[in-house]
């Protein structure tokens, strides 16, 4: 069951967002993308390539002065196309959460400081099924966290009780609360080990291949997306520059950048030095960061 | 780093960051933090700014400039006329006059109580939140009772109660003061929670920086556009609120205010005699005081939440990024598929 | 140069859910060793106690039981008034460590003075640029004004680490260091963390989730699971010869690109059934109970 074969359940054609600033910054290049039906997509790229940007794009969750100047996204459900470009206000309101969720870049520091896990769960979920009943909102609650592993028990704990991995857990909980169809994670899993993280993509999975949904995992971390998903894009600058099944894109890379994305990670197995020599040099190491911001 | 957190509530401790990336956009680059605390000037700022200004030098030199505003003469309820600019009252005292002094008076509550609230907001609410746990949850406690407490009627009861002789301007700013800072205090616990959990607080701590170091320079300055905005909204609320129990004669005995105008004004009929000299320009300062102020506090409110500032500064440019976004949706609708020949023009307009 | 010898750490918190009270322990009779010119990699799970030592380490958290004793090399205990100059920390977060009100300066000079390190202006605006050049960030004098969100999310832990530093600290805990950085980024600031190690000898506490920089950086690694150590060794023995369940696993599960889907084939391993009674000591060459008072040094 390749992806190709599969049935698209978001198309993203010829994107292109702009940051309406004093220098406007094209930060998503007319960027292709079809996502299938239970599929894991990857994006990855450098830190401000613009990852971000096309995922707020596709959520229509960008502000200004963030622009979409091209492009077109349609949303295949069960009941027929969405245009996500044409939905009014409160079409895309009922649109997002119940059909596409989102777990946000830096997602650790995004809970509420003043009130407990439980009520945050709770407030989302009222939001969206007004008529749930208060023991649906538990059972649905410590379900969601178990599916994480966080112990339900936590749910009376504000998040500076949590620890750094908790909090992001419990955000990863949120984005699943509804069972959208589409989950859109930006880099979820920073300040998890790689069990934890291991378990929360089995759960992911498990729960894809139970409901069918399609996640688009955004990350800067190539080894861990050649592991977890189907395709991976790869983005430079603003463009996909390479879209590609896991397995092909580690094996025969054809973009330059691509290929050394993938030979700057360090290996546990490998010899002891290896990796101090195949890693960049202390002191160049922020060029990459350091060019992009003076192209912003 | 460029996230907008849209689920999260917007907290001060981003909007600094994002104040000053809002700075570096424009092109400015404030160096000190201090800077960027400062509103960017706007007509609307400038009114405001100005209206306050002329009202508080009118209540601080009018005083020196008109006569006794108690020196009663037998030409009551005279129009305004060159003698009296602002015509006299039932008694024939200078509406002038007492307008300078009641101006001053009500300046003088609205200030007091102003710094009173805003000192006791901040110390339970950022005291409490920094040092957490049991002070935190006893100093919640306290401002919740304070906050279910209707402030209005415990105003009237606690002014009814005092007696007349001894409830002077400060016992009136300090009841009225006790009932309003219980709100603030909350918004005060919030944010400080939320800028108290960030790593930099406890950084600094473990760098060895004292708790009331942390407090005032780590803490504070994150919270301060909170602070003067909420001090401002203090001042407008002791203002109205004296006017209003000095209306209803339970007022500072020994102090005129424009709120005591007032009531001496409808004891003495003025409105259905038509005297309106008397009750309209009390009426008018509380007004224009109170607009001056709120458009002060809508300054205040950009650098709370800079991206109110980012839409301004940007608002053409927002507009016509969302009128073309707005066409290249109808056009999607329309026929399915962007139009070709279109986006060249889009491109030429954005260049623009 | 200084030591530090945590014994015996235990640290409840107390959950509330409702009107019940539970008990939590996150740390439990934990000892450690840190000695000038070492690095220790503390890693375990997600909630395993890890930030929790750190917090106690740099006294954000006081311990339920056991002791953390600091030394000097003529072997005078530190007092409390120099803890702090002493222990040091760097965060995990490089876009949360630093106050986006204040300067680079103003973050570096603090330190600088609540020690007594420097006395006059002029004295102390050099040695923060001393302290940047030697954190790479140069040209220094351009970096020193500038506030954090100008700079990079790597500049930004030199910066953090630079903070670290000034007050002349000479154990150094970095609590997930580089996780939150891209990970071409990652190598540059643990290198620069290797050398200002050596060149002053500091005592470090690693602290990550990461095995591969974990055995790379350190010369020993302690494995937490469930607030208690159950393995700990040399950083090549506990890598390349796992004993416990659990290191096995976490052994297991770093990414490895050579077999793409595993995630979705491989059986889904119990964690529920590993035990964390018992630790293995690389040092020893033998299990040990885990969890319990240190048997053999009692101090007098
Ligand atoms: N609000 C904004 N105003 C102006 N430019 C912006 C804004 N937000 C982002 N950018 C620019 O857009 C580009 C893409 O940013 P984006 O956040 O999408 O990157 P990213 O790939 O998610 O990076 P990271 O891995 O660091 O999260 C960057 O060059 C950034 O400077
Ligand atoms: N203030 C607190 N109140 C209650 N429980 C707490 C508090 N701080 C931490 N905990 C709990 O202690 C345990 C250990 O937390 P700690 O932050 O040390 O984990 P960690 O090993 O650093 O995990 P991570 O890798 O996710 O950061 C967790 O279960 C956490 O929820
Ligand atoms: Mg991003
Ligand atoms: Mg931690």
């Amino acid at each position: 069951m390749t992806a190709d074969q599969r049935q698209a359940v978001l198309t993203v054609d010829d994107l292109t967002v702009v940051y309406e600033t004093e220098e406007p910054v094209t930060a998503v290049k007319h960027a292709d993308l079809v996502l299938h039906k239970g599929e894991i997509l990857g994006l990855a790229g450098e830190s401000g390539c613009g990852k971000t940007t096309l995922a707020y794009a596709v959520n229509r969750l960008h502000r200004p002065p963030a622009r979409i100047a091209s492009g077109r996204i349609t949303f295949h459900g069960d009941d027929g196309d969405t245009d996500i470009l044409a939905l009014d206000d409160a079409e895309l309101r009922a649109f997002r959460w119940e059909r596409l969720s989102m777990v946000f870049q830096g997602a650790m520091n995004a809970l509420n400081p003043v009130t407990t896990v439980r009520a945050q769960l709770k407030d989302t979920l009222l939001a969206h099924r007004p008529r749930m009943s208060r023991k649906e909102i538990r059972e649905r609650s410590e379900d969601v966290l178990t599916r994480v592993g966080v112990d339900p028990r936590r749910l009376g704990s504000y998040p500076h009780e949590l620890s750094g991995g908790m909090r992001q857990r419990v955000m990863i909980a949120m984005a699943m609360l509804l069972e959208p169809q589409i989950m859109i994670m930006d880099e979820p899993t920073t300040a998890l080990d790689v069990v934890v993280q291991r378990d929360i993509l089995r759960e992911i999975v498990r729960l894809r291949d139970e409901l069918d949904f399609a996640v688009i995992f955004i990350t800067h971390d190539l080894p861990l997306l050649l592991e977890i998903s189907d395709r991976i894009a790869v983005m430079l600058d603003g463009e996909i520059v390479e879209l590609e099944t896991a397995d092909r894109l580690y094996r025969e890379a054809k973009h330059p950048y691509t290929r050394k994305l993938l030979g700057s990670f360090p290996s546990l197995s490998g010899e002891r030095g290896a990796f101090i020599r195949t890693g960049v040099d202390e002191t160049t190491e922020d060029s990459t960061v350091a060019t992009a911001k003076e192209r912003a | 780093m460029t996230n907008l957190k849209p689920t999260s509530e917007p907290s001060v401790a981003d909007s600094a960051e994002l104040l000053a990336e809002t700075s570096v956009e424009t092109g400015r680059k404030p160096r000190a933090g201090w800077r960027m605390l400062v509103p960017t000037m706007t007509p609307w700022l400038a009114i405001g700014l100005g209206l306050i200004a002329a009202i508080t030098l009118f209540g601080l030199i009018g005083p020196l400039f008109v006569g006794d505003p108690r020196t009663i003469r037998d030409m009551g309820l005279t129009p305004p006329s060159g003698e009296f600019w602002l015509g006299t009252t039932q008694t024939g005292q200078d509406v002038l006059a007492q307008l300078a002094y009641a101006t001053r008076g009500s300046l003088q509550i609205g200030v007091i109580v102003g710094l009173l609230a805003t000192a006791l907001s901040a110390f339970f609410g950022i005291y409490g939140a920094y040092r957490g746990r049991v002070v935190d949850e006893g100093f919640s406690l306290f401002t919740n009772v304070f906050l279910v407490i209707p402030g209005l009627p415990l105003v009237i009861v606690i002014s009814g109660f005092v007696p007349a002789e001894s409830r002077g301007l400060w016992t009136i700013a300090i009841v009225l003061a006790v009932t309003s800072w219980a709100g603030s205090a909350r918004v005060l616990r919030a944010q400080t929670l939320s800028v108290r959990n960030r790593d930099y607080v406890a950084a600094s701590q473990v760098s060895g920086e004292r708790p009331w170091r942390v407090i005032v320079v780590e803490i504070l300055p994150n919270l301060l556009p909170v602070i003067a905005s909420q001090f401002v909204f203090a001042v407008i609320s002791a203002i109205l609120g004296e006017a209003g129990l000095s209306f209803i004669g339970l007022g500072a005995s020994n102090s005129s205010t424009l709120g005591t105008m007032l009531f001496y004004a409808q004891n003495g009929f003025a409105l259905s005699l038509g005297a309106w000299w008397w009750f309209v320009p009390p009426g008018l300062i509380i007004a224009l005081f109170g607009m001056g102020l709120s458009l002060v506090n809508f300054s205040i409110d950009e650098i709370i939440n800079p991206k109110l500032k980012n839409l301004r500064l940007h608002r053409k440019r927002a507009r016509r990024a969302a009128r073309l976004e707005r066409e290249l949706a109808q056009a999607s609708r329309r026929n399915g598929v962007p139009s070709q020949q279109a986006k060249p023009n889009q491109d030429k307009e954005i260049a623009r | 140069m200084t030591s530090v010898k945590i014994t015996d750490l235990v640290k409840d918190y107390t959950l509330r859910s409702g009107l019940k009270r539970t008990r939590l322990r996150a740390v439990d009779h934990v000892s450690l060793e840190l000695t000038p010119g070492r690095t220790v990699a503390l890693v375990g799970e997600s909630g395993s106690g890890k930030s929790t030592i750190a917090k106690i380490l740099t006294r954000m958290e006081r311990p339920t039981a056991g002791t953390v004793d600091v030394r000097l090399d003529d072997g005078t205990p530190v007092t409390n008034a120099h803890y702090r100059r002493e222990v040091q920390m760097v965060f995990q977060d490089p876009f949360a460590s630093l106050n986006p009100f204040h300067s680079i300066e103003h973050h570096i000079a603090r330190p600088l003075k609540i020690h007594g390190r420097t006395k006059t202006q002029d004295d102390t605006r050099a040695r923060v640029l001393e302290m940047l050049e030697r954190v790479n960030l140069t040209p220094a004098e351009a970096i020193a004004p500038r506030r954090p969100h100008e700079l990079s999310g790597g500049q930004r832990q030199r910066v953090a680490i630079a903070r670290a530093l000034a007050p002349g600290a000479q154990v150094l805990i970095a609590d997930e260091p580089v996780s939150m950085l891209d990970v071409s980024i990652r190598l540059g600031v643990l290198n620069l963390l290797g050398r200002l190690q050596r060149e002053d000898q500091l005592a470090v506490l690693y602290i990550t989730h990461d095995l591969a920089t974990a055995r790379h950086f350190s010369d020993e690694i302690v494995v937490l699971y469930r607030g208690r150590v159950v393995e700990r060794g040399p950083s090549d023995a506990v890598i390349l010869d796992p004993h416990h369940d659990y290191t096995k696993l976490l052994a297991l599960a770093a990414p490895d690109p050579e077999r793409p889907g595993r995630v979705t084939s491989e059986a889904p391993v119990d964690r529920e059934a590993i035990d964390n009674s018992t630790c293995y000591d690389h040092f020893k060459g033998e299990w040990t109970e885990a969890g319990v008072p240190a048997r053999s040094e009692s101090k007098a």
